[in-house]
């Protein structure tokens, strides 16, 4: 699918316009972030866990070139093959050569954020490699011809009759049944004939392990481990930050990875990759495309602590009654909207203002990433760098006038046009966007400040 | 001990009362309360919208108005927040009293709680009332516990609910779900504010609340906004309203 750049409000606007549906979104994805309440109240030490992930992934971060050398020399001499990619563009010719060197034109692959970041999927169908996404809900949004939703749950904004609907179109199920089981097995059937008959897979990478030159793979369904066993060749994409530094440290993220996410223990399957089977060339693919940039920006660098739980996007309620297509980017919600500017300030200056910075992100962030501080700080990056809408810079050098000068402030208030003189963004369009679903405050016949000049003058600092 | 009462622009245009209540309220305590009359706005707006460069002003017309209090209180943990994280002075030399002013400026009623301590008000509400957290003053200034972290829950507005006669405190679904107001976000992304907003009403009408109060006048101004545009006839009421009335 082409990417479209359409700003958050209009994209959130047309998901709104079916109320029943957002109502129905919104409460799938409470009940994960309940499930995370529960799991995470389990663990007394919960908070301390947090504390530990965050400061592994400072170390990590202020030491990554370091790790990053320790741990190519190890995965060299575990057998595997190391390739460096400087961006998506790299990175996806990176893999077509090696498809190319093995004569195959088809794959099967498992989820992986970054590929999505760097839209492998339409490059390599483009060079005519045909790509079999293995996760279920990613297999579901492909035939869909759509991203994913959601980094965890890729699917999660379909309903079970879609899916069904999707199923007898592609799959040749009977038009209606929206089984879950059913489709599940469904879903199996067809895949497995795609892990048969597919030489080479693709995974992504949870943790890489500087110590060992070894990566963690986890998945629920285990369709990793089918691809990649199966596999003659198997391709491990990871963008560097993945790394951490010791395998005793694998624990700390393992126990919160899954709570975050989806209120499990632990995943269904943390599978350890090490070294090539006889016979298998196993290559890993070390991604940066910005993220070197972004570790040089002071403010944004805890961004890259993320291991992806998808715990932020639950928990956010702008997220939930958005929809994660909203977000136009490959990683949707609160974690996305301080990834994306660093990518492209024009096509994603719109997402830092996708949030109220309730601060629920930050709190649920099982790495403690300053989610909504960051937030905060893009929209006056964004704005220094001159991505703000003419009228909402002319509306705000008016409210700033305003209220630096009491006198005219009062008096603006005083005419009972406060609102207009100050914030005439909000009522100088056709479509007051205060009043079309909500009715506007009634003005009181007179201002706290005038009563109290009235009442109590004799205690003020006139 | 002096006490400057700030009450931002909006309260003061829209709801005198709730500063009336406040005024009343902090004066019950035997309390000494100026009011400087050039205060206008903290310059959250601007700062929240990415305009942080243009809030100067409103930091310099602060830092006049409150330099010599004691203690700086106000019925809005939103701008109290954005007080004390990001209020700064022009000058190095005007530094010191812009710290002064960070650390002494208190939402009303952490200032009731932590500062005054009381630990009875007379006040009589014998209605059902539903608290909306709003997210600055908790998540911001911690004066309740959040839900998504693993620590024993406390609230400090609701402390002092529960001190008021005949007053029911319901319970919520969703107990300090974000409402939607958002500041400007409340009309730059409309169509979620909104459904923030309705979802936040409907969770405290299920729970059969006849009253919603809060700690932050704008979250409710929000509420109320969708509440009338409904025709309920539930009302909203800022938390020092009810802490100072007898009824």
């Amino acid at each position: 699918m082409p990417k479209t750049i359409a700003e958050h409000p209009a994209l959130a606007d047309k998901f709104n316009q079916d109320e029943e549906r957002v109502n129905w979104h919104d409460q799938t994805l409470w009940w994960v972030r309940a499930k995370r309440d529960k799991a995470a109240h389990t663990l007394p030490e919960w908070e301390e866990l947090r504390n530990l992930a965050s400061q592994i992934k400072h170390n990590v971060l202020a030491n990554l070139s370091e790790y990053l050398i320790q741990f190519e020399e190890n995965a060299l001499k575990n057998g595997i093959q190391v390739h460096w990619a400087a961006d998506a563009q790299e990175h996806n010719a990176i893999v077509k050569s090696i498809l190319q060197k093995q004569g195959v034109s088809q794959l099967v692959k498992s989820k992986s954020m970054l590929t999505e970041e760097c839209h492998l999927n339409e490059y390599l169908q483009q060079e005519g490699i045909e790509v079999i996404d293995t996760d279920l809900g990613e297999r579901i949004v492909q035939l869909a011809e759509e991203p994913p939703s959601h980094i965890v749950l890729p699917c999660i904004h379909k309903k079970k009759e879609e899916i069904g609907e999707l199923f007898h179109l592609h799959l040749g199920t009977p038009a209606g049944n929206a089984d879950p089981d059913f489709l599940t097995a469904a879903a199996r059937l067809h895949l497995r004939e795609k892990f048969l008959t597919r030489k080479i897979a693709i995974t992504g990478v949870n943790f890489a392990i500087a110590e060992t030159g070894e990566f963690v793979v986890c998945t629920n369904e285990g369709n990793a481990d089918m691809g990649a066993h199966l596999a003659e060749v198997h391709i491990a994409c990871m963008g560097i930050e993945k790394l951490i530094p010791l395998r005793r440290h694998l624990g700390v993220f393992l126990r919160l990875l899954t709570r975050s996410a989806t209120g499990q223990p632990i995943t269904t399957y943390s599978s350890h990759f090490k070294k090539p089977r006889p016979g298998q060339e196993m290559h890993i693919v070390l991604v940066d495309n910005g993220r070197s940039r972004q570790l040089g920006r002071k403010d944004f660098r805890n961004s890259l602590k993320c291991i992806r739980c998808g715990a932020c996007m639950n928990t956010c309620p702008v997220y939930r009654r958005s929809g994660g297509h909203s977000y136009h980017n490959a990683i949707a919600g609160p974690i996305g909207s301080i990834l994306a500017p660093n990518l492209n300030m024009k096509d994603y200056a719109d997402l830092p203002f996708a949030s109220t910075l309730c601060g629920s992100c930050t709190n649920v962030c099982p790495v403690k990433i300053d989610i909504h501080d960051q937030l905060y700080k893009w929209r006056q990056v964004l704005v220094q760098e001159g991505y703000a809408p003419a009228a909402k810079k002319a509306a705000m050098q008016g409210m700033a006038f305003t209220f630096s000068h009491p006198a005219f402030y009062r008096m603006a208030g005083k005419t009972g046009k406060w609102f207009m003189k100050t914030t005439p963004f909000v009522i100088n369009n056709n479509l007051n966007p205060w009043f079309k679903q909500r009715d506007m405050p009634e003005p009181p016949k007179e201002s706290f400040h005038d009563w109290y000049k009235k009442n109590r003058q004799q205690n003020g600092h006139a | 001990m002096t006490i400057g009462l700030f009450i931002p622009c909006y309260v003061d245009q829209f709801y005198p009362k709730a500063a009336i209540a406040t005024l009343e309220l902090l004066e019950k305590q035997g309390l000494q309360v100026v009011y400087p009359f050039n205060q206008t706005c903290c310059g959250q707006p601007m700062a929240n919208s990415g305009f942080a460069h243009l809030t100067q002003g409103c930091n310099n017309l602060f830092m006049q108005n409150f330099k010599d209090v004691d203690y700086i209180v106000s019925p809005s943990g939103s701008c109290v927040l954005h007080i004390k994280d990001h209020l700064h002075a022009e000058n190095a030399a005007d530094e010191p009293v812009a710290h002064h002013i960070r650390k002494r400026i208190y939402e009303l009623t952490e200032f009731l709680t932590d500062i005054l301590k009381i630990e009875n008000l007379k006040a009589r509400f014998p209605y059902k009332v539903g608290m909306h957290q709003s997210c600055h003053g908790q998540r911001g200034l911690k004066i309740s516990q959040m839900s998504e972290l693993v620590a024993e829950p406390f609230s400090k507005p609701e402390k002092l609910l529960r001190m008021v006669e005949d007053l029911e405190l319901i319970e919520l679904s969703r107990k300090d779900e974000c409402c939607g107001f958002g500041g400007t976000f409340c009309v730059t992304e409309e169509a979620i504010s909104a459904k923030m907003g309705k979802d936040r009403v409907k969770d405290h009408l299920e729970h059969g609340a006849e009253f919603i109060t809060g700690a932050d006048m704008s979250c409710l101004m929000h509420l109320e906004g969708i509440l009338r545009r409904q025709k309920s006839k539930v009302q909203v009421k800022h938390i020092a309203e009810i802490l100072n009335s007898y009824a």
